[in-house]
């Protein structure tokens, strides 16, 4: 019965080709609409959630505003890493120097920071090592660059052991560190060299504290207690007072990120729906008017032994029918715009069409083929036969 | 191949009535249609009896009840009153779904202008009832191709009604009716649109199933038609006059 159904279904389709079309355009328009604007938003979000995530989420910063004249010192970080909840600290300064070697001279981000914070950000070297505890101990004069800096200085030749001369002062080049590939870099265009934090200290003319630096949790596990930890210790240490400090979850940010690109996908998705809707309800005319165009044949159909549920059923699939056929040419139309806009996005964003979207879409048109056809089927089905076949159309 | 909602004990085949003996009974059926305001006794207190393996005509000027007589024989529409048996089953304590079965089963309709579904072929238009039974496939194409054969259109299987001349298209009709083996063919005016020549063609092939066994109820106000029949059924302002032609 189902099988005669769907048949039966295609004969009528087939019979009306321009207008089952027509009728069909609407669903496929509303198919297009949700899925490949949704899927254009999950997939440019899942691009930034991977960018972000490599800024490194299981970490917090800790900025301090106004550290109320007792300046915040490596001691103090040290005393707060020994609590259990937090892993590694790293502090970060930074100035702006003239960095020259040979004849090349260019100003140069000069940070300041320990080796915890190449740990921190899994960074790995392409030649020689990151900075030491031992360096920042003894205050030693080496640096690392990051690979603009040793390109920009150094060409391609073998940077370990030669030096440096940063903001007056000669610095051993210990290290290089691989391409950094994080969006985060490349938003900041400045050559970038790292040398011990005690020796930026010194250099530094501002002798005030650390007021910029980062903290791990011990285990992914201990995130929200590291940071209640950090809190605690920052409120002690700067008098209680809120404004003074600011801590940043990176994994808000994610968080911020995710809320954001979900709000965009429900809106835009809602308004797809919206004109998925509209398709339903050309769906629904379409099918009124074929009921009545066809009632002789309902007449003849009922005369012959059709029941009630049969009439009813044979136009209900019709209209699924109808409506699953506009679903699957709107998915294969999305897939296909997708790669069109994946071309022209050159590869920075690969946009893909999400199963989960389909499977929305297809449940879409199930419910939209099933509400707006059982109407007309319902009117279908209750026709009279005695006057079902006297009609004269 | 009976409907269990019809073979499911609410079936009382009625005592003193010999199997096979009376195909239709009509005890004082009336129907009443309110017109307007207007009450109009579309059948007043008719009573029919016809045997199986009769052919009966029933005649009568339009607006007699005949029309409404083959609503109710052809289980289309129920009395108001009186009583209505088919093949042993009275037929007014059916709902609107055990009705459909009983036509489906029961009986084959032969309708004037043909109503032939214009989409479908041949084929599938004789293979349509039996889609409201649960039957196999190749059963169905069985059937059909007999019934076809029946009809001598096998060759014309595969045409649409609009390729096929109006009695080709009537014989179709025939097929489709005879298809589920009814217990009753009920045909309405069924040379109404067809020339004399084909007319008759048709009513000698209604006459070739009568012989095989069917038993055929035609309405017509044609009387030379009629008066082919085994029996004539006159209606007049929705009363039964019987009148025999034996």
């Amino acid at each position: 019965m189902i099988f005669q159904s769907i048949r039966m279904a295609f004969e009528s389709i087939t019979a009306n080709k321009i207008r089952s079309f027509l009728t069909m355009l609407g669903i496929i328009i509303g198919v297009i609409a949700l899925v490949v604007l949704v899927s254009l938003v999950s997939s440019a979000s899942d691009s930034v959630t991977e960018q972000v995530s490599t800024l490194g989420t299981d970490m917090l910063t800790a900025m301090v505003l106004d550290d109320k004249g007792y300046p915040l010192k490596l001691n103090d970080l040290e005393r707060l890493s020994q609590h259990p909840s937090v892993g590694q600290i790293a502090p970060l300064t930074q100035m702006v120097v003239n960095a020259k070697h040979g004849y090349t001279e260019e100003k140069s981000t000069l940070y300041g920071t320990l080796s915890s914070y190449g740990e921190i950000h899994h960074w790995k070297l392409k030649q020689g090592r990151f900075l030491r505890t031992s360096d920042v101990d003894n205050s030693a004069y080496v640096c690392v660059l990051s690979i603009e800096a040793w390109e920009k200085f150094f060409g391609q030749s073998d940077p370990l052991g030669e030096t440096i001369n940063l903001g007056g002062r000669d610095f051993t080049v210990v290290g290089v560190l691989e391409e950094d590939t994080s969006l985060m870099s490349a938003m900041t265009t400045s050559v970038k060299i790292y040398a011990p934090y005690t020796v930026l200290t010194r250099m530094s003319a501002m002798r005030g504290g650390i007021s910029n630096f980062i903290v791990t949790p011990n285990n992914p596990k201990s995130m929200d207690e590291a940071e209640e930890t950090l809190h605690s210790f920052l409120m002690r240490r700067l008098k209680n007072d809120e404004n003074a400090f600011f801590v940043f979850n990176q994994s808000n940010l994610m968080e911020v990120v995710g809320t954001v690109t979900d709000m965009l996908s429900y809106l835009l998705g809602g308004i797809a729906a919206i004109s998925l809707l509209v398709g339903g309800i050309g769906i629904m005319n379409i099918m009124l008017v074929s009921v009545t165009e066809r009632t002789r044949e309902i007449g003849i159909r009922k005369a012959i032994g059709a029941t009630k549920s049969g009439i009813l059923f044979q136009f209900l699939i019709e209209a699924l029918v109808v409506s699953l056929m506009g679903c699957a040419i709107g998915i294969l139309l999305s897939f296909g715009l997708l790669q069109i806009a994946t071309l022209i996005a050159k590869g920075l964003i690969t946009f893909n069409l999400s199963l989960q979207i389909v499977m929305i879409a297809v449940a879409f048109a199930i419910a939209i083929g099933v509400l707006f056809g059982l109407y007309p089927a319902y009117k279908a089905a209750d026709k009279h036969p005695i006057e079902a076949l006297r009609y004269e159309g | 191949m009976a409907h269990p909602a019809i073979e499911a004990g609410t079936v009382t085949k009625r005592p003193g009535q010999a199997m096979g003996n009376t195909m239709i009974e009509l005890r004082d059926v009336s129907k009443i249609y309110h017109v307007g305001g207007q009450e109009v006794r579309a059948l007043d207190e008719a009573s029919l009896a016809i045997r199986e393996g009769e052919f009966v005509s029933i005649v009568g000027p339009s607006g007699s009840g005949k029309t409404t007589m083959m609503n109710i024989i052809g289980c289309l529409d129920v009395a108001d009153s009186g009583e209505y048996i088919l093949d042993g089953l009275s037929i007014d304590r059916y709902s609107d779904r055990q009705l459909a079965h009983i036509r489906n089963e029961k009986i084959g309709f032969v309708f004037q202008n043909f109503n032939l579904l214009s989409r479908l072929t041949a084929e599938a238009n004789v293979e349509l009832p039996l889609i409201y039974q649960r039957i196999t496939m190749g059963e169905r194409k069985r059937l059909v191709t007999e019934a076809l054969e029946r009809v001598d259109l096998i060759d014309r299987r595969k045409h649409k009604p609009f390729e096929l001349s109006g009695g080709q298209q009537q014989r179709v009709a025939i097929a489709r009716a005879l298809v589920t083996k009814p217990s009753l063919l009920l045909a309405d005016e069924p040379t109404g649109n067809l020339d004399s020549k084909t007319g008759a063609e048709i009513i000698e092939l209604f006459h070739e199933l009568h012989r095989a066994g069917n038993t055929i109820v035609l309405i017509t106000h044609n009387p030379d038609v009629a008066k082919t029949a085994d029996r004539m059924v006159h209606i007049f302002d929705g009363k039964v006059y019987e009148e025999a032609i034996l």
